[in-house]
């Protein structure tokens, strides 16, 4: 017998001993969950984890109130499926309450907003860790992020005094107050979820796949038409050829004109595409470092 | 079947550490035309007449507006063959404790040589660190070549020095390579302006070099993470074990020793969501079930009954220190080890190593931050272990401070 395994293989055993480390080390875990291809990879990831068991923690999905509505059919039904627990925060909630205010403007998002509202539920579930979809590949100032991320009593990350992380040894050590975001899927490239969700059949939103729809070109970013969009002069609609390739927030998630139908259309676009996954994410486009001031925050 | 190559550069400003990067990035298709127009942006506003291929690898503002990599950062890239994951360290003494953090996952270590200053003492450390951390490829990359007209004596003077040096270390598997990142000789691509190199690109090392050997096949471990217990309909009894191989091969029907207990069983299946394992070997996930209804938690260890680990409260072991609060003699600290937790005092501080000079200094025991030595402890509760050189995974621990819960060193085990 030959003792390899493949890359997924590896990948995958690597997150899965991963979530089950959270699960072990922390008292109230949650899973987050926002109904794209990495969250719903990971908790796929977490069904094996403890399988024949169900998941020992809840979904958590952080509902900035601007979604497409396929990806929430798609959420009520795939938690369905696991027979998982699911909470939903929402940022309206949180606008109402007064604790945060909308952003003002034509290019306004509650994108940031959601770090305040994912705080408020950590708080008032008394969770102490959040297992998070984010992978080292998708920005830069997420490179240097730890499987076991520590964050202070405000939820802020510290990036110049994280605790080293060796071999597979993770300290979820915290006093009370502070909490740690996991990351089990850490290693992996947006190519490898693709490949992984093609080797596992896993369903998806179909707004992954190539169809038409009436989107707004804003500074090179094609925004699907939705009531939270409002065009300024000069701005109109017009139909494309397009599919998402995050999916976010539908006010500064990006679509790319595309024909691929399937998962393997998909993986051959990827593989020859030369723009990153978050070149189309408008939240990025703000600053050099606004992932990096983001995260700081709180953010995922 | 594609596979995976975990990989580590170290160096530090001006050794050419991140063109190499840039130019294995570069080279394998992997940087993207966002990429590129960002950092084109960011030098251009900086008033840099050229493209700065570091701006791809300093991920965090500090280390751009200071110029330096004060993490270990991970890239990821993949040819046809391989998928690589490449933790990027900074190299200055000042940063040991980051290089060793990105050596300790890793399957091969780049050391880059500037071929115009020869071994120096950064080659030194990065060698010793790969050594100590027990890496067992070592590609030493004499970089640079352009500037001393691609010369063989140049090389062959090098590789002659650094093989002198290499007897005091430990690595079964040492390359050289002359390379000039710059202009991509032998990065990628064989060079045409070294027709005297008869080797392999350093792309096709990585691509070819065989590392399915690494993981200890032979002493079987199963360190218990997490117990499973369905209590649903259809599995009311079920009890399962989860947790990744360690070492050695199992199968259902094994007989197999419950550590630090010492109830012996029968493994009666592996399970997985796909269904029963026919062999668990590392570094896998399962989840194993036992005939006999034992009490076992997270921290035990299933091991095979003819193969067991040791099993002490006395252990020796090499440190790196890696917090600005030094080690305390006859200090407590919170230790991990697999998936056990346990409390350990501090009995001895043997020695601490020059990690430039490999140089043993038995009176200087004063251990701080990015110090080497070698220690012993007794712990709280016996640590079921191997040797480290025989078994990463079981011979590798933290210690963790415990007021502040910050992971003050990594262990190594004698």
């Amino acid at each position: 017998m030959d003792y390899r395994l493949s890359h997924l293989q590896q990948l995958e055993a690597e997150a899965i001993y991963v979530i089950r480390e959270a699960a072990a080390q922390f008292k109230r875990p949650a899973m987050l969950f926002s109904g794209g291809k990495d969250s719903i990879t990971m908790a796929w990831l977490a069904r094996k984890a403890f399988w024949p068991a169900k998941l020992p923690f809840p979904l958590l999905h952080v509902d900035t109130g601007h979604n497409f509505p396929e990806t929430i059919e798609y959420r009520d039904q795939f938690v369905a499926d696991i027979g998982a627990r699911l909470i939903v925060s929402y940022v309206q909630d949180s606008i109402d309450s007064g604790r945060v205010v909308e952003e003002k403007g034509y290019n306004k998002s509650r994108n940031g907003l959601q770090s305040v509202t994912l705080l408020d539920a950590i708080e008032s579930n008394k969770f102490d860790a959040c297992l998070g979809g984010g992978r080292r590949d998708e920005e830069k100032a997420r490179a240097k992020e730890r499987f076991f991320s520590h964050r202070d009593e405000f939820g802020q990350w510290d990036p110049k005094n994280q605790r080293p992380e060796l071999w597979d040894l993770f300290n979820g050590r915290m006093h009370p107050g502070e909490n740690f975001r996991v990351f089990p899927i850490s290693n992996w490239t947006e190519l490898d979820v693709w490949m992984y969700i093609r080797q596992e059949n896993i369903p998806l939103p179909n707004l992954y796949f190539s169809h038409k729809r009436r989107v707004v070109d804003r500074e090179g970013v094609l925004l699907a038409e939705t009531p939270f969009i409002s065009l300024v002069s000069g701005e109109s609609y017009e139909e494309r050829t397009i599919r998402f390739r995050t999916i976010g927030d539908a006010t500064c998630t990006g679509a790319i004109e595309s024909d691929s139908a399937d998962i393997d259309a998909i993986i051959e676009e990827i593989s020859a595409s030369r723009i990153t996954e978050r070149g189309g994410r408008a939240d990025d486009k703000r600053s050099e470092s606004a992932m990096e001031d983001r995260k700081k925050q709180g953010y995922f | 079947m594609m596979d995976l190559l975990r990989f580590s550069t170290a160096g530090s400003v001006d050794d050419g550490k991140s063109t190499l990067i840039g130019r294995l990035l570069y080279d394998t298709k992997s940087i993207f035309e966002d990429q590129l127009e960002a950092i084109e942006r960011t030098s251009r506003d900086r008033g840099d007449d050229y493209l700065d291929l570091a701006l791809l690898t300093d991920g965090l503002r500090a280390e751009r507006e200071q110029g330096i990599t004060i993490d270990v950062a991970y890239r990821y890239f993949a040819t046809p063959r391989r998928k690589f994951i490449l933790a990027d360290t900074p190299g200055h003494i000042q940063y040991t404790r980051n290089m060793v953090t990105g050596a300790s996952t890793v399957n091969l270590a780049i050391v880059l040589v500037d071929a115009r200053s020869g071994i120096v003492e950064q080659t030194r450390r990065h060698s010793f660190i790969a050594s100590l951390l027990q890496i067992k490829h070592l590609v030493v990359a004499i970089n640079k070549m352009d500037l001393v007209d691609y010369s063989e004596d140049v090389f062959n003077k090098l590789v002659e020095e650094y093989t002198a040096f290499s007897s005091k270390l430990n690595v079964p598997d040492i390359r050289y390579v002359p390379l000039s990142a710059l202009r991509g000789d032998n990065v990628a691509e064989r060079s045409e302006r070294m027709p005297w190199y008869q080797g392999p690109s350093l792309l096709y090392i990585l691509e070819s070099v065989h590392v399915g050997n690494d993981y200890n096949f032979v002493d079987s471990r199963f360190p218990v993470q997490y117990v499973i217990r369905p209590q649903s309909e259809t599995h009311r009894d079920y009890r399962g074990y989860s947790g990744r191989v360690a070492g050695g091969v199992f199968k259902p029907g094994d007989e197999v020793l419950v550590l630090p207990s010492g109830f012996t069983s029968k493994i009666r299946s592996i399970d997985s969501f796909e269904g029963p394992v026919a062999e668990a070997f590392p570094p896998m996930s399962v989840t194993m079930t036992l005939e006999d209804e034992i009490d076992i938690s997270r921290g035990d260890m299933i091991v095979k009954r003819d193969n067991q680990t040791k099993v002490s409260q006395d252990i020796d072991l090499m440190v790196c220190w890696m917090n600005e609060k030094p080690l305390q003699p006859n200090g407590k600290y919170l230790l991990r080890h697999t998936s056990r937790e346990v409390k350990c005092i501090v009995k001895d501080v043997r020695y601490k190593v020059d990690i430039n000079t490999l140089h043993r200094f038995e009176n200087d025991k004063a251990l701080g931050l990015n110090d080497i030595g070698r220690i012993q402890i007794r712990t709280s509760s016996p640590l079921l272990c191997d040797p480290y050189v025989r078994n990463r995974n079981t011979g590798s621990l933290i210690l963790i401070d415990e007021f502040t819960n910050e992971t003050v060193a990594a262990g190594m085990i004698l």
